[in-house]
């Protein structure tokens, strides 16, 4: 309290002195170093051993793979107007995948997807997207999960490994995807690497947090029993982690597709091009069509690995359990066998079929339902804005008003030092010491990138955003905690609006909110809210029967019931999601600059664009990370602090 | 597909192998079909790949596909689009992933650092286009306000510009990002009530113009021509003291007009040396802005895909095509 108070008194006192604010085309030393070090990479990779013998062949592998895999499966290759496998043979090969690998259900949901794709009119940058993702995932899973495994079993790799998962993470791929261009070319590979950057760092955590999660007694009897440590990892913590690390690839998959559109700034091939352009002329429903065939992906390939990893657990388990169950189990599996010999054959004919006639080579071009979609869903949004634009404007400027500005002016406008020591304070009463030190290093970071009042500005946006989210998702996961209807409904929502590339709805957020810093909130929200929301009702649902039934028994009304037992109970639950949604929020930080938001965000996205102006962005990129790791470590520490202690 | 086979029972294996021999034999007899095997178009001399970046706005797309498009029909190209920013295009000049630039506005830090500098591109002539930047207010505000389309007359209204972003004073909307601005230089020194706030894209700038147009709200914002928006709604300039050359030396003083820039196209050296019928297509191309605009807006406003949009054009002026290939 003490801390808000003095705050208060030095933003009074101080306004407006020491803020380090730095004008638009100004540029510090560091971030002018940032731009020479560019520059004589950019003059010398031309001679260097190591990018000519290493780094170039690695490129042209890449792109060479991608390309043929492209002329197998979705563009047209040497000499043939269509690809070697035509429409139909790629879906007959998908679905029977599907059937082989996950069962009949799996396999009606990958055909109708694939075609809807096809009918949707990007057929080819489909199939595209699917190759990219599918090099990007399987580079992520060979070198992810051993990563995560010695992780698990030492600290200290771990405790070396983790601040660059976070840097992976959080530093903003605009930030980085020029010189990711100079090095790997203009094309598949870079494509992949940044995709890869993005999306390895969950797979690496949720393995080492699943193979730790095996219980150390389990874990003992083997090594009691004289297996060595191989076995132990093999016939034990594998199997058992199985679980989690399928989950820790879904997720991996879920951030590549993710990164479909930024991909497409560097010309990767896929969906990315086709939002990309529908943006440049405001195409709202074209957007929306191409994000939509997205979302069906990951969708499609969500419940399909799940229920295939799931599959193959139960028949491991079927393979070891005794003789006396096996009578029963063998009848549906060899039943399955025929179906998967005949599908094999099925696929074999569509394949050859499709190799030879264009009309199953190339997608027909009716059922055409994407251009009716996309004028529905214009129409749709036309409609909106002209219903609802004064209220979202008194919206916006209420909450800006209120909000948003004094928030920015108590962060920006007193001098940095105060500030420093502001943040310090609240480190320590919210987090403890160890918080303290990680928000030392940060704030000297962002200090080092010359962008302290920028990022100060950024902080207030982020803050206001991340409030709204906890708010909205606290009311959200409860409800869909409590009911399983709500639940069912709200939930296929929020997966939605979790993978649709957010580029789709900024068009109609523009048209609401015009390019203001709030319409950045808007965005980052609709990102933010789903994770936390799914965090929320999970904890919420996770509490324990026992004790509601206890509750009940005494009479609750189902206020009392939420507000003093069951949100108390899932109170972890509800400072993981805080701490997400904060995350989750501050990676709209760059999108926010797309729209108005200003600060640190615009930097990164100037910085892209312009030559010049890369250091800056690039350094900005930097202070978002620092921004990032602070808020992370501090929600943790207090999240350890608070969750356990009562 | 080998692992899935080993889980198999021996029957079933050996008839899962003999469906995947069937394919193979299937793959091997491929020769039947109605799938002709691409023909070479007839050209003059082989052109082998053409690879031109396109940038990101509507005018740069009509540009590219009317070149590529010429360029694959006329003369047997295989044309690559490759969806690029500016600075990641001219970066490809040096690695032979990009052949051609077609829209370039000024960028004088590229062409220093890589016509200058590296030598690995050069100018290649202008494209007819004359780019004006500007500050711009919607059509009504100059029918309701005539004098306000000079820049002497802004503060008496700057009140109407406030904003939720712009503290108080008047708000100027800059915008995309790939632009060099001096608008925070030129509010200074031109003694202006206003405040200039980035909208961060240019799809930003545009939504906030129609909206503005649309509901009759006040606006003025840095825009730019030639531009397929401009069909939509013609966008009135705001006249600020005349650009004479030099007045713009130094960023920070800055009180006059932006120039006119004379857009052109630049290619690698080594697409110039190739001896590419392609490289003369470039070099000879040039239209003007109404060109250009009628592309974009096929493309913007018609929804064409772009291919379409060019070979729409192209088929109605073919006298001017024909210059090109010459």
């Amino acid at each position: 309290m003490g801390i808000v108070v003095a705050w208060l008194v030095l933003w009074a006192t101080l306004k407006g002195l020491d803020t380090l604010e730095l004008g638009g085309a100004d540029k510090t030393d560091f971030q002018l170093w940032l731009n020479s070090v560019r520059d004589t990479f950019d003059t010398a990779r031309t001679n260097s051993f190591v990018f000519q013998h290493i780094v170039q062949p690695i490129t042209d592998g890449v792109n060479g793979l991608v390309t043929s895999l492209q002329g197998i499966f979705s563009q047209a290759s040497a000499g043939r107007p269509v690809p070697e496998i035509g429409w139909l043979g790629v879906v007959a090969l998908l679905a029977w995948l599907a059937l082989a690998f996950a069962g009949v259900r799996s396999m009606l949901l990958v055909g109708a997807c694939v075609l809807l794709f096809g009918f949707f009119g990007y057929w080819a940058q489909s199939i595209d997207t699917l190759i990219v993702t599918f090099f990007a995932v399987g580079i992520c899973t060979v070198v992810g999960l051993p990563l995560g495994i010695v992780m698990a079993r030492s600290r200290r790799v771990s405790a070396a490994v983790s601040p660059v998962l976070d840097l992976m993470q959080t530093l903003p791929s605009f930030a980085y995807l020029a010189p990711l261009a100079l090095i790997f070319g203009i094309g598949p590979a870079a494509a992949i690497v940044t995709t890869i950057i993005y999306s390895l760092p969950p797979l690496v955590r949720i393995t080492e947090h699943g193979i730790r999660g095996v219980s150390p007694a389990t874990l003992e009897a083997v090594t009691s029993m004289g297996s060595t440590p191989w076995q132990a990892l093999v016939k034990v913590q594998l199997p058992m982690a199985r679980r989690t690390i399928v989950v820790g690839i879904n997720q991996c998959t879920m951030a590549a597709l993710s990164m479909a559109t930024i991909a497409a700034l560097i010309n990767g091939p896929g969906l990315g091009t086709p939002v990309l352009q529908a943006l440049q002329s405001l195409d709202v429903g074209s957007a929306f069509v191409s994000g939509l065939a997205i979302v069906l992906m990951a969708i499609m390939l969500d419940r399909t690995t799940t229920r295939a990893s799931e599959r193959s657990g139960i028949e491991a388990r079927i393979q070891r359990g005794s003789g006396a169950g096996r009578a029963g189990a063998l009848r549906g599996p060899r039943l399955r066998r025929t179906s998967v010999v005949a599908g094999a054959v099925v696929a074999a004919v569509a394949i050859y079929l499709s190799h030879n006639y264009l009309a199953l080579a190339k997608f027909p071009a009716s059922p055409d339902l994407g251009t009716p979609l996309a004028k529905a869903v214009s129409a749709a949004a036309d409609w909106t804005v002209g219903t609802f634009s004064g209220f979202t404007e008194w919206l916006k400027n209420t909450v800006t008003a209120l909000l948003v500005d004094p928030l920015q002016s108590v962060l920006a406008q007193p001098p940095w030092w105060a500030m420093a020591l502001v943040l310090l304070g609240i480190a320590f009463v919210l987090a403890g010491r160890r918080a303290v030190i990680v928000t030392i290093v940060c704030e000297a970071v962002i200090l080092g990138t010359g962008l302290w009042n920028e990022s100060m500005k950024t902080l207030a946006t982020t803050l206001v955003a991340a409030f709204v989210v906890v708010f909205v998702a606290v009311c959200l996961g409860v409800w869909m905690g409590r009911s399983k209807p709500a639940d069912s409904v709200i939930r296929p929502v929020l997966d939605a609006f979790q993978t649709i590339p957010s580029f789709v709805y900024l068009v109609p957020a523009l048209a609401l909110f015009g390019p203001t810093r709030f319409t950045a909130i808007v965005a980052a929200f609709a990102y933010g809210v789903p994770i936390a929301t799914k965090l929320v009702a999970d904890g919420i649902r996770g509490v324990s029967p026992v004790a509601v039934e206890a509750a009940e028994s005494l009479g609750t009304t189902s206020w009392q019931m939420v507000a003093k037992v069951q949100l108390p109970m899932a109170r972890a639950a509800v400072v993981l999601a805080a701490n997400q949604g904060l995350l989750y929020v501050l990676s709209m930080v760059v999108v926010g600059g797309l729209v108005g938001g200003g600060g640190l965000g615009y930097l990164v996205v100037a910085g892209f664009s312009q030559s010049q102006l890369f250091g800056k962005g690039l350094a900005a990129g930097i202070a978002i990370t620092a921004l990032g790791v602070m808020l992370d470590r501090i929600t943790q520490h207090a999240a350890a602090r608070f969750g356990s202690t009562r | 597909m080998k692992k899935s086979l080993r889980g198999l029972a021996p029957k079933t294996r050996k008839r899962a192998s003999a469906a995947i021999v069937l394919t193979a034999v299937l793959a091997l007899t491929a020769c039947a079909g109605d799938i002709p095997s691409a023909t070479q178009p007839s050209g003059k001399s082989a052109c082998g790949a053409f690879n031109v970046a396109v940038n990101p706005w509507v005018g740069y797309e009509a540009d590219a596909y009317v070149v590529g498009t010429v360029a694959k029909e006329k003369l047997g190209c295989t044309v690559n689009y490759k969806t690029l920013k500016e600075e990641v295009s001219w970066q490809g000049f040096g690695s032979g992933e990009v052949d051609t630039v077609l829209e370039n506005w000024g960028h004088p830090e590229l062409a220093d650092k890589y016509i200058k500098q590296q030598k690995t591109a050069v100018d290649a002539g202008p494209t007819g286009n004359t780019g004006v930047i500007g500050w711009y207010v919607p059509p009504w505000m100059a029918k309701q306000y005539p004098d306000i389309t000079d820049s002497k007359n802004l503060n008496k209204y700057a009140d109407l510009f406030k904003t939720s972003e712009s503290g108080g004073q008047g708000q100027l909307l800059d915008g995309d990002p790939s632009f060099v601005t001096n608008d925070a230089a030129l509010v200074k020194n031109l003694g202006l009530n206003f405040k200039v706030v980035y909208a961060g894209s240019e799809p930003a700038l545009i939504q906030a113009f129609r909206q503005a147009e649309q509901s009759k709200t006040p606006l003025i914002g840095y825009f730019y021509e030639p531009q397929w928006f401009m069909a939509e709604v013609p966008l009135v300039k705001v006249n600020l003291p005349a650009y004479t050359p030099g007045c713009d030396a130094d960023a920070a003083k800055v009180a006059c007009d932006y120039p006119k820039y004379d857009l052109n196209k630049v290619v690698s050296t080594k697409f110039a040396t190739s001896g590419s019928p392609a490289y003369s297509l470039v070099k000879e191309f040039t239209w003007t802005n109404q060109d250009q605009n009628t592309v974009a807006e096929y493309i913007a406003k018609d929804n064409m895909s772009p291919d379409t949009a060019a070979q729409k054009w192209i088929d109605a002026n073919s006298d001017k095509v024909a210059v090109w290939l010459k």
